[in-house]
């Protein structure tokens, strides 16, 4: 009987013991997914992101010369015009780049990337345009 | 009449090779490029190391009558390739496609064109996204369909509506209708990030109303530019 009653608290023991391990690993999980998702998830620079999403009417070189504008009925920002890109802020190619072109009173033909872009991509992709433009931010500069 | 056990058992054979057929001809032939067990690239990097578009969904995607015809005379859908980055060069007034890059596809004969069309259908592992998409038959004029496309939706910007009309880093629509199911057609429009979640088809989120008037209008398309 004696046995039997150790063996039970052992078991019991290691039972709990498991739990406590499942516990602390999803705890890491949790934090690892708010706080490192990159250390989870594998991610694109944004130089990959431009390359993916803008290229096709923007170009390889950003000056809006992309594969896509023989027939566009709106020609492509030219993102190496500094007069042109410091004349918006941040917010604005932020919204511009989420929300597409209509969201800023521009073409229907500018997409709205919310769905594949989180917003510190986005936020990405804003100083990857400030380094193609070699402009600063801010309406009007 | 009762047929013979010999006659049954000879049939259920015929089925069983020919689908044996196509599996082997989808690993000996397509396997090299196209991905036929998924999942999707999860990032630029990997997309970019691909080098046709993925098959794992393949009979989620297409016609069948389509597969039998096109794997025996196959045109070019892509005209910047699958992935337009990996076959565009900087050009005098654009970048443009670099056509020396651009790979031929394999034509094969009737038979196995057939098999692989067949072990293609099989491939389905997305039926409750097609599922979801509920389409009424009907028709559009082009005119109100360009409308939709193009003005509304700024599809024009990616995709070609003629052989030489429109953008060409996505795959040419003139002959989708006759290409692709409507219910993909559908889908892909819808949420093109549940198919592929690196494409560069955006979601432009198009109404109900104006998914249905786009599915047709591929379909008018189709049949008049008869390019399949």
């Amino acid at each position: 009987m004696n046995k039997l009653k150790i063996r039970l608290k052992k078991a019991d023991f290691y039972v709990f013991s498991g739990c406590e391990r499942m516990i602390i690993g999803l705890k890491i999980a949790v934090f690892s997914l708010f706080f490192a998702p990159g250390a989870l998830f594998a991610s694109d620079t944004a130089a990959d992101n431009y390359a993916l999403y803008c290229v096709q009417c923007h170009g390889l070189r950003g000056d809006g010369k992309g594969i896509n504008i023989r027939d566009m009925s709106v020609q492509p920002r030219d993102h190496t015009d500094a007069k042109a890109m410091s004349g918006r802020s941040d917010a604005e190619i932020f919204k511009a780049i989420k929300e597409g072109g209509l969201a800023i009173d521009k073409s229907v033909q500018m997409p709205p990337w919310a769905e594949v872009l989180s917003d510190a991509e986005i936020t990405g992709l804003v100083s990857y345009l400030r380094t193609l433009c070699k402009c600063s931010n801010g309406a009007g500069k | 009449m009762r047929l013979p056990l010999w006659c049954f058992l000879s049939v259920f054979y015929s089925v069983a090779a020919h689908a044996a057929d196509g599996d082997a001809l989808l690993q000996s032939e397509c396997a090299a490029c196209h991905n036929l067990t998924g999942p999707a690239a999860a990032t630029v990097a990997e997309l970019r190391t691909r080098k046709a578009p993925d098959l794992f969904y393949a009979g989620n995607k297409f016609r069948r009558e389509w597969l039998v015809r096109w794997l025996q005379q196959p045109t070019r859908v892509r005209p910047a390739g699958f992935l337009f980055l990996n076959h565009i060069k900087p050009g005098a007034k654009s970048d443009v496609v670099d056509a020396a890059s651009l790979p031929t596809h394999p034509a094969l004969d009737t038979a196995r064109a057939t098999a692989a069309a067949d072990a293609l259908m099989n491939l389905r592992p997305h039926d409750a996204l097609i599922a979801k998409e509920k389409l009424a038959a009907g028709t559009l004029s082009r005119a109100m369909g360009e409308m939709v496309f193009d003005k509304f939706s700024g599809c024009l910007a990616c995709h070609l509506i003629e052989p030489e009309y429109g953008g060409v880093s996505g795959p040419e629509l003139y002959s989708a209708g006759t290409r692709l199911q409507a219910e993909y057609i559908a889908s892909i429009v819808r949420t093109p990030q549940a198919w592929q979640p690196k494409t560069w088809m955006p979601d432009k989120h198009i109404s109900d109303a104006n998914i249905v008037k786009i599915v047709r209008y591929l379909d008018t398309l189709s049949k008049e530019n008869k390019h399949e």
